[in-house]
């Protein structure tokens, strides 16, 4: 099957009399992820929800290539704690075989939540739930809000490394908001730098050497430029060290 | 026995099975003030009935969902707090249900039956009305069950993956307008938030599921039901706050529970 694709056309979007998108125009790829970076109040949030459907553009169209399942993301979930709901019964709305959850748990090195109360897993722990039910539900395309928010920065780089593998598996594609350029780095194939209007798009070696990023966030020195070369547990051991550089990372 | 308090216990028990897995999503969802809300203006209902001269249960029912499709639909769209709004509804509609019934002076109204209950009055035809709405309500939770959860842990989630959230918002109002409408039978428009609500509560301590919690919920409103009515013919207490203070009770040993 052909790669299924969305397409947004010149969408603008204003709320009363600020405009917050202005003729912003991309393409989601199946397999590919995407990162959308770009200042507070840059649209980012407005432009994915467009994307997700959940509001409609003022102008402009999307196009999408058939019939697809959409996954979501929160940047946040708060849920009643007087709900009584373990992260394993969250995974079984999704998917209501247990088993399934459980491996779906593995995969994303959570099966201990497994009988914990939603509301009790941390930022970290909460996106690896909502990773594991996107692997449940098989998604055409992914949205995520700001996944490492509240992630500290090894389990920041070990989430991207995550959702990076994620790809592979569901091969679904990415749509993925950020603030911070250099942690996605080598997790995203496309970068799009939004302030409203599309700045820069590109690789993201590209963007980074753009005067439109380079603009909004100045000449910053790389943090992580390169891959982590082991990757953390939850609890923050070492485990292996079968890393191997990819053709894209240009450090020596 | 006598009929009346056979009656009365039929009555309570078919609520307390509708308000129980109900007022699980009343707590689960924060909707405590909107049943309060709800409740109070089913007095504008009872004097727009005798007003118009229509069977009262259809015109409570009517305006209780007019309320609550008000509420649901037009609430988003106010640029005011849900709670402010609600805080605005709430004691206007009250008010206003009182002030038109003043109005009709030619009809007199037990009052207090309204505001508190009057289950021992309750009708064959009450119980056939009862048992309806209760089948009704529980037919559609067990249908929505898993989209109703899915939306109550996070609205856009459901959304995205397909699921009707206005849809089910709206059904979610109404089948609580109309539990209202009849639980105000039992325990009258000022005490109906509390049959939602605290038999709900006191089951969190208990559940490790929603389903188990919208279970015991249940059997803890139908056990209320069971003791405030013997509280009430023992001691001659009002029926509908015995009712009431039973299933306070019932959360207060709960507390004595240790870690839930």
């Amino acid at each position: 099957m052909p790669n299924q694709i969305i397409e947004l056309n010149n969408i603008s979007k204003r709320f009363g009399n600020r405009s917050v998108l202005e003729n912003v125009s991309m393409r989601l790829e199946q397999g590919q992820i995407t990162t959308l970076i770009g200042p507070n109040g840059a649209g980012k949030s407005t432009l994915v929800r467009i994307v997700l459907g959940l509001i409609q553009a003022d102008l402009g169209s999307i196009y999408k290539s058939g019939p697809m399942r959409m996954g979501y993301m929160p940047q946040k979930i708060t849920i009643d704690p007087t709900l009584p709901l373990t992260t394993l019964r969250f995974l079984q709305l999704a998917e209501s075989q247990a088993s399934k959850c459980r491996s779906a748990l593995v995969t994303m090195e959570v099966d201990y939540l497994a009988d914990t109360p939603i509301q009790a897993l941390s930022g970290g722990e909460m996106q690896r739930a909502l990773l594991a039910r996107a692997i449940l539900r098989h998604p055409t395309f992914l949205v995520l809000d700001e996944p490492v928010q509240g992630v500290d920065l090894n389990g920041q780089s070990a989430l991207y490394n995550t959702i990076s593998r994620l790809v592979e598996k569901l091969n679904c594609g990415i749509l993925m908001v950020s603030h911070d350029l250099h942690l996605v780095m080598s997790a995203t194939d496309h970068v799009i730098c939004l302030n409203q209007h599309i700045c820069c798009m590109g690789r993201p070696e590209h963007v980074q050497q753009h005067p439109g990023y380079t603009d909004i966030f100045g000449h910053m020195t790389a943090v992580y430029s390169h891959s982590h070369d082991h990757h953390h547990t939850l609890q923050g051991q070492v485990v292996g060290s079968e890393h191997t550089h990819s053709s894209e990372c240009e450090h020596d | 026995m006598t009929d009346f308090i056979l009656y009365a216990l039929l009555a309570g028990i078919g609520v307390a099975i509708a308000t129980g897995p109900l007022g699980c999503f009343v707590v689960w969802r924060r909707m405590a003030y909107f049943g309060d809300t709800l409740a109070h203006s089913a007095l504008l209902g009872v004097a727009i009935g005798i007003f118009m001269d229509i069977n009262l249960n259809v015109a409570i029912a009517g305006v209780l969902m007019i309320f609550a499709l008000l509420l649901g639909v037009v609430g988003e769209r106010i640029h005011l707090s849900m709670d402010t709004l609600l805080g605005i509804l709430s004691h206007g509609s009250l008010a206003a249900g009182l002030v038109t019934m003043a109005l009709l002076i030619d009809v007199r109204i037990d009052l207090l039956s309204l505001l508190f209950g009057d289950i021992l009055a309750v009708t064959v035809s009450d119980l056939y009305l009862i048992y309806s709405i209760s089948v009704i309500v529980m037919v559609l939770l067990a249908i929505l069950w898993k989209p109703l959860l899915t939306m109550t842990v996070n609205a856009e989630m459901a959304e995205v993956e397909g699921y009707n959230i206005t849809f089910l918002r709206i059904v979610l109002l109404l089948m609580t307008a109309l539990v209202i409408a009849v639980a105000m039978k039992i325990v009258g428009v000022l005490l109906i938030t509390a049959l939602l609500v605290t038999p709900a509560a006191t089951a969190r301590r208990f559940s490790n599921t929603p389903e188990q919690m919208a279970l015991f919920a249940a059997g803890i409103g139908v056990l209320s039901v069971v003791s405030g009515l013997s509280v009430s013919w023992y001691l001659d207490t009002p029926t509908g706050p015995s009712i009431v203070l039973c299933t306070v009770l019932a959360f207060l040993c709960s507390m004595l529970k240790r870690n839930a």
